[in-house]
């Protein structure tokens, strides 16, 4: 299995309640979020239909909305909820300690 | 039903989203999509963009691609023409001879570009963008150094000349009207886009009518009512579309701006539909009869007719959106304004601006926004203060300290 570490993606202030920030590592970029009932989840920083910056898009309750064509995904499962999307996020474990929010990736 | 299939006309967004859509919802007869381009149903946004533009030579961004379409069981006839529908018989004749039976049909036939004709030699070499290749066909002119005239301040018209600005050509945007997108986008955003162009290089002459495009020594000369004259290599020009109708003439079907269907996309033939840029149809939220050449519509109502075409009756009510990218900014428009109605300002400072539209009675119509792609989010929200009908106080719109979802939620 691949290494994995935790990285500090941001403040939990950072990140409104119900919405979601980018956050860029390396080469790669994620979308991390804070639900409705204040959990942080990560994901895959793009749609899984196309490149376009989850960051963006909006969140109602535990969904994320792609802003380009309207796709849906459950944050905290990654699962692929409305079309066009139909292949599931990549979702990344998350852990806050004293105010900061780590990524496992 | 009989054991006749779904027939669509029109492989673009609407045609392929129906087709798609019709699947998804478990249609099991035949699905066939009739497309007089060469292509599988292809994304025509990225070709005033990417194509035009981008350092790679561009290849068709597809919608369905072929090993999509036959593991979804759809049959496309690709660059074979539809040229008569026979209603009594419920046949769609196609150029090459073929019949298809239908026991639907869906007209997504889309628009064409509008024609522009002009005194002078050369108004029959001015371009085009519509399709696939009249995207190459610019992309070929757009080499560093060369003069590009675009004639329409439109959406197409003002990416075709960032992207030859992007090429390295000087660029010249030529609008006969007293500004630059005048179609659903509000003066204050269209300044800021004219803004924009200005300083990325593009030379602006607006409110100016054409008198003559003549050729000379190798170049066009563009000659304006004002006297002036505007020396170029190439001419595209974009001032907007025509819904393709002739089908729908031909075999009797009403026409009103379009094709004319009802709230559910059906057309005086209960048994036809329609959907796309060459549909108008009642929207329920503006109480009149609207005709929508963008990207978004043909997706939705694509989407939406299939369910219709499987004996629904679902009117189609979705708010209106548009966007165009403009260098590193995106421009979103969600909703139909009237120049009458009141604008109110929220600055979302570094990110852009938001304006909202309300009618007479303070409801929310529309919104329209400049910016980071981060103003899609706003827009979004708009759109559903605007789907509930709601009549947010100017204040609390104004207000950028009050979030919208809590507007949403009053």
């Amino acid at each position: 299995m691949a290494q994995t570490e935790w990285i500090e993606a941001c403040e939990t202030d950072d990140i409104e309640e119900e919405d979601v920030i980018r956050f860029d590592h390396g080469d790669r970029t994620f979308a991390v979020y804070r639900t409705d009932k204040g959990d942080f989840y990560a994901t895959d920083g793009y749609c899984t239909h196309e490149r376009f910056h989850l960051s963006n898009g909006l969140v109602m309750g535990s969904t994320i909305e792609c802003p380009k064509h309207n796709g849906r995904f459950d944050i905290p499962t990654g699962s692929a909820k409305r079309a066009p999307v139909c292949v599931d996020l990549k979702t990344y474990p998350v852990k806050v300690e004293s105010g900061k929010v780590y990524i496992q990736i | 039903m009989n054991n006749y299939g779904m027939v669509i006309v029109g492989a673009g967004e609407a045609g392929a989203r129906a087709a798609a859509e019709l699947r998804s919802r478990g249609w099991t007869g035949e699905v066939t999509l009739v497309g007089d381009e060469r292509h599988a149903p292809y994304e025509r946004p990225p070709l005033s963009k990417q194509a035009l533009s981008g350092e790679e030579a561009p290849a068709p961004v597809t919608i369905l691609d072929r090993p999509r379409l036959d593991a979804l069981g759809i049959r496309l006839v690709s660059g074979d023409a539809a040229v008569r529908i026979d209603r009594a018989s419920h046949e769609v004749l196609l150029a090459g001879g073929g019949k298809l039976p239908y026991e639907r049909l869906l007209l997504a036939t889309g628009a064409n570009p509008r024609k522009l004709t002009l005194p002078g030699d050369a108004s029959g070499d001015m371009l085009y963008l519509r399709k696939f290749e009249d995207a190459l066909a610019i992309r070929s002119r757009l080499a560093a150094g060369r003069r590009i005239v675009v004639i329409g301040g439109g959406f197409i018209g003002l990416e075709t000349a960032a992207s030859a600005r992007a090429a390295g050509c000087e660029a010249t945007v030529i609008e006969v009207a007293p500004r630059i997108l005048m179609r659903g986008v509000p003066e204050a955003i269209a300044a800021t886009v004219e803004a924009l162009h200005r300083a990325n290089g593009v030379d602006f002459r607006i409110g100016i009518p054409i008198d003559s495009v003549n050729r000379e020594d190798g170049e066009y000369v563009i000659a304006l009512a004002d006297g002036s004259r505007v020396r170029c290599d190439a001419v595209v020009t974009g001032i907007g579309a025509v819904p393709e109708t002739t089908l729908a003439a031909e075999c009797g079907l009403e026409l009103d701006n379009g094709v004319k269907a009802d709230e559910c996309l059906a057309t005086s033939d209960p048994d036809i539909f329609a959907a796309g840029d060459c549909c108008s149809f009642p929207h329920p939220l503006y109480g009149k009869r609207i005709r929508l050449e963008a990207w978004r519509n043909a997706q939705d109502q694509g989407t939406h007719v299939a369910g219709n075409m499987l004996g629904d009756r679902a009117p189609d009510g979705a708010v209106p959106w548009f966007w165009s990218d403009q260098y590193d900014r995106t421009l979103q428009v969600s909703g139909l304004s009237e120049p009458s109605h009141t604008t109110v300002l929220r600055d979302l400072g570094e990110a852009g601006k938001l304006y909202f539209h309300l009618d007479g009675d303070g409801r929310l119509v529309s919104a329209s926004a400049m910016g980071t792609a981060g103003i899609g989010k706003e827009i979004r929200l708009a759109e559903m203060l605007i789907e509930q009908r709601a009549h947010p106080s100017p204040e609390s719109l104004a207000d950028a300290g009050i979030r919208l979802k809590a507007l949403l939620r009053a």
